[in-house]
């Protein structure tokens, strides 16, 4: 008999997790249903488009909007001057929000070229369209801050409103010097240790400002309901959050806002910024009209957020031997016009990269985050760890590379192992970790090891380069997922999440960890989200904290569920609840002392960190104590959950819990790149990747191994092709799919992943995250191939044909 | 959009649909509006092959035909394929390769229109069809962007379904000239 068992020896047992479930929502999305935001507008909606600034810093003078209101069909026209003078961010963050409050829905000022000047709502797209281009704009144009290593202590200062607001001191807000956030974090003495150190690394290295690029653009729509709230549809990873968003930003009370989440054409962390639900719930709010906005892409990728442009300088010092004794990393990074996930992202560029080698006697990790005139920066899956890895992994590469050392080698001499406590990651405990394993089955994978790292082919040249990477499971202390689970009639159950699963599947996975705990089939487990008027709270989707956090928060509602059950059923038996069993189907009742546990049984681990988690251990107890006896009574769960939801003695039973984790655990990954560098053109193309994930106990792997063959496509784009830019007086150039180029499926090799799973004591099941891992060696990995082909070390992103042939300095 | 409108019909999905519209009101909208919600728009530059259709059961890019030109022909959306598109589907989802699913549907309508063609080409030419190269598949797909999966699993998918419909090719046979890149 099975039940409910959270450590490693029995993971081989667990039937639902690991399965590779289908998607419960891929027949639907499959026969092209209208499940989206955009398919579910309600009728006679009025279409909001918005006015963006041709400046990239500029005052408005004066605003006519006069003549577009005499548009056929406009029904309204809103400036800086209609709006409430009340500052938010729209970082999807807990609060009190770490980003700096300085946004109004229109600001007198606009701060970047695509920031938002006017809203226009109108019975047409057409109308719209028209009245857009009468609105007559008298703006007194001011320098621009455009050059991020230029922003801090500029004389331009980009934030000088009054009433901007700062929620945390420990931010070190700098505004009138445009810096958004700095820091420091140190370990050990910095000087002694590279005074020990043979050979010193010493590089700056240069991440671009990406696009998340998903293919569902940013949208909303909104709408009153009968009780006079307001209802907003979006496309959203954080409906919580928005909901603080649009009341804040309207300036009524949160109890006026129910937000809800439709299928989600992909998000990866653009999503955790409120982008124009503030619009059309304004609209809607004036008006008392629905109201939809639809961003095109051009407005996705030149007026939304993006990935935060960064600039680390690293210094690695290590032993002749390939010892690393020494890191410092100073990372510069480019907030754009408004703060949302600055003061975070860039921590996660060191926090989540000088952890890997742990065993350094010293590092100093110390950062700015600074205003300029450009797109704001907001999430992007790997969120300041990718650009962070680029630089740290790119940094040890070259130092193999001068010692003339195998850069697998250098890795495993120097990798962080379990046990060990981080010093620059909170000197958080490491309980579970593979990457040793995940980068010597990667060798394995590619024959590393019969491998040359440059080879001439004739017209081309073939390198071979290598990348580690390691992310967090959910924000520590900070994140908070709780689900709702119900048994209901004939004995299903309903699992209401207020995690968005927006394309990655967590609806399936949440349904599977409920599966697996009550012993049933996946297809019993009926999951709803996200309302947030029915909806538990969970803080969303992002830091890779889903599969995590809010499967442990399922596990521990089915813990209570299957508590409940149990004592509900020794009731109608007329037996004690410590002598009952449910095994799925059914509830056994034993005679008494039956399923006593001995006090020598062999107890389950723990990390004790989840007191809950007791009650999976007692169960667990039990069912080990489960005898051959054959019960003295039993009911099917049919029968009890008929009676539960009967009058009489009925109790229609939900169980509630939450999770929160006073830890991160990290997954791992390991990336190898083959690729071909053409000799005349330079153009440089994946031959072969190869990766192996620790992503704790894999729960489904299909989903798992989709989750990393995308991130590395992710990856790959931002290495080769991703390439934002802007012109001299601010304007982004790439501003469409033509010129912005994501990777076709021509660019992408054939991927190869496997697992390596570890064994997380504080997951679920087992289980870390996989979400934003995957996305952060093939930056790396490629460089350093590209490196061993050419002898070009591309310290700044996107390695184009040029910077691979002539190297990065040659048109300097 | 052009002010003065346009009688139009065309058969949508084998029902003939009548309406009076711009002229160089896209095909994409035009679908959209009478339901066919399945259709995706996700660029606006002919990039993403999002808004994937069949005219004449040819596949095209919605958002680039106006419907001055659709006026009088056949289109067909993945509404109109159901149980055509069941099999690849099933494919799909055994992969997981559909992930958000929003560019799921323009996918199908190119992958069926892939294999409509395989088969159409070889019976003008009198031959066998058979099944094509992964490298040619890649090339008629490679304006069907998708950003979550990285092509990997839908490859898979695709190898998969297609293997189903098609004899494979005797060893070291090129597959080449079926098809080359004709897809949208």
């Amino acid at each position: 008999m099975s039940m409910i068992v959270t450590r490693e020896a029995e993971r081989a047992n667990l039937e639902r997790i690991g399965e590779r479930t289908v998607k419960k929502d891929a027949a639907a999305l499959l026969s092209g249903k209208p499940l989206f935001t955009n398919d579910l507008v309600p009728a006679d909606t009025l279409t909001v488009k918005i006015l963006h600034s041709p400046y990239a810093f500029a005052r408005i003078r004066d605003i006519d909007t006069s003549r577009a209101m005499k548009v056929p069909g406009v029904a309204a026209v809103y400036t800086y001057r209609d709006v409430p003078d009340r500052r938010f961010t729209l970082a999807g963050q807990s609060y009190p929000e770490a980003s700096p409050y300085d946004r109004l829905i229109l600001d007198e000022v606009v701060r970047y070229v695509g920031d938002e000047v006017a809203i226009v709502a109108a019975e047409t797209d057409d109308a719209a369209d028209r009245a857009l281009k009468l609105i007559k704009v008298d703006y007194e144009v001011m320098e621009p801050v455009l050059d991020f290593t230029q922003a801090k202590g500029n004389p331009v200062v980009i934030h000088t409103e009054d009433n901007y607001h700062v929620n945390g001191a420990w931010i070190n807000n700098d505004r009138m010097n445009n810096v958004v956030a700095s820091g420091l974090s140190e370990h050990g003495d910095l000087d002694a240790a590279f005074a020990e150190c043979d050979i010193v690394v010493d590089e700056t290295y240069h991440t671009l400002a990406d696009a998340q690029a998903m293919m569902e653009t940013f949208r909303s729509f909104a709408e009153i309901d009968a009780y006079g709230r307001i209802t907003v549809t979006s496309s959203t990873q954080v409906p919580f959050h928005v909901r603080r968003m649009v009341a804040g930003a309207l300036d009524i009370p949160q109890s006026r806002v129910r937000v809800v989440k439709p299928r989600i054409g992909g998000g990866f962390g653009a999503k955790q910024s409120g982008c124009n639900e503030i619009f059309c719930a304004f609209v809607t709010y004036k008006t008392g009209r629905p109201s939809k906005i639809i961003y095109t892409r051009e407005e996705t990728l030149a007026s939304s957020n993006s990935r935060h442009e960064m600039q680390m300088h690293v210094r690695l010092g290590a032993k002749n031997d390939g010892t690393i004794v020494a890191i410092d990393l100073h990372t510069l990074s480019n907030q754009g016009a408004y703060g949302e996930h600055g003061p975070t992202t860039v921590g996660l560029s060191g926090h989540k990269s000088l952890p890997l080698y742990n065993h350094a006697k010293a590092s100093r990790f110390s950062f700015d985050v600074v205003y300029t005139n450009t797109m704001p920066a907001g999430a992007y899956r790997g969120y300041g760890a990718t650009q962070g890895l680029f630089a740290v992994e790119s940094a040890v590469n070259e130092l193999a590379d001068r010692l003339g050392m195998d850069p697998c080698e250098v890795r495993l001499k120097n990798l962080v192992t379990p046990g060990e406590r981080l010093a620059q990651y909170d000197d958080n405990e490491l309980y579970s970790c593979n990457a040793a394993e995940c980068l010597r089955r990667a060798m394995d994978m590619i024959g590393w090891s019969d491998k040359p790292l440059v080879r001439d082919l004739g017209d081309r040249v073939r390198g071979l380069g290598v990348a580690l990477s390691m992310q967090g499971s959910a924000i520590a202390k900070i994140d908070i997922a709780s689900v709702d689970l119900r048994v209901e009639e004939t004995g299903f159950y309903t699992l209401s999440i207020g995690a968005t699963d927006m394309g990655t599947g967590c609806d399936t996975i949440l349904a599977q960890f409920a599966a697996e705990a009550l012993r049933c089939d996946t297809d019993r487990i009926v999951v709803h989200g996200v309302d947030t008027d029915v909806s538990p709270f969970d803080t969303g989707s992002y830091a890779s904290a889903s599969t995590y956090l809010t499967g442990m928060a399922v596990l521990k509602a089915s813990e209570k569920l299957i508590a409940e059950l149990r004592a509900r059923a020794a009731g109608f038996m007329g037996v004690n609840v410590d002598d009952v069993l449910f095994d799925g189907e059914e509830l056994l009742a034993y005679a008494p002392g039956t399923l006593e546990v001995p006090d020598d049984a062999d107890r389950p681990e723990f990390s004790g960190i989840y007191d809950d988690v007791e009650a999976i251990a007692r169960s667990y107890h039990m069912a080990q104590a489960a005898p051959d006896a054959e019960p003295i009574a039993r009911m099917t769960l049919t029968e009890l959950a008929n009676k539960l939801v009967a009058g009489g003695d009925g109790d229609c039973l939900t169980a509630h819990a939450a999770a929160s984790s006073p830890t991160s655990p990290p997954p791992f990954m390991s990336g190898i790149a083959e690729v071909d560098v053409d000799k005349a053109t330079g153009k440089v193309t994946v031959v072969d990747y190869v990766s192996v994930v620790d992503c704790g106990t894999v729960v489904n792997e299909n989903l798992a191994r989709v989750q990393a063959e995308g991130g590395i496509g992710q990856g790959i784009g931002m290495a080769l092709t991703e390439d934002v830019q802007y012109d001299a007086r601010g304007r982004m150039r790439t501003r469409s799919f033509m010129t912005y180029k994501v990777p076709t499926r021509l660019d992408i090799p054939r991927v190869r992943v496997e697992f390596a799973p570890s064994y997380e004591p504080t997951g679920p099941f087992g289980a870390k995250s996989i979400g934003e891992v995957v996305i952060n060696t093939p930056s790396p990995a490629i460089a350093s191939a590209v490196a061993h082909a050419t002898g070009h070390y591309i310290r700044t992103l996107p390695i184009t044909p040029e910077k691979a042939l002539f190297g990065e300095d040659s048109g300097k | 959009m052009s002010d003065k409108l346009m009688d139009i019909s065309i058969t949508l999905n084998g029902k003939k649909v009548a309406a009076s519209v711009a002229p160089d009101m896209s095909l994409l909208a035009f679908v959209r509006e009478q339901g066919c919600k399945s259709v995706k728009c996700a660029c606006e530059t002919t990039n993403c092959g999002l808004c994937t259709v069949w005219l004449d059961g040819r596949a095209v890019l919605s958002c680039a035909v106006p419907m001055m030109r659709a006026n009088g022909h056949d289109v067909t959306t993945l509404e109109g394929l159901q149980a055509e598109s069941a099999d690849f589907a099933r494919c799909m989802a055994e992969e997981g390769a559909e992930q958000c699913g929003f560019c799921s549907p323009g996918l199908i309508m190119n992958v069926l229109a892939m294999e409509r063609e395989i088969r159409d080409r070889a019976a003008e030419q009198g031959v066998e069809h058979v099944m094509p190269s992964d490298e040619d598949m890649d090339s008629y797909l490679a304006g069907n962007l998708c950003r979550c999966t990285g092509y990997t699993s839908q490859r898979r998918a695709i190898r998969r379904y297609m293997a189903s419909r098609f004899p494979s090719l005797p060893e070291g046979a090129a597959s080449c000239g079926l098809i080359v890149g004709e897809g949208e």
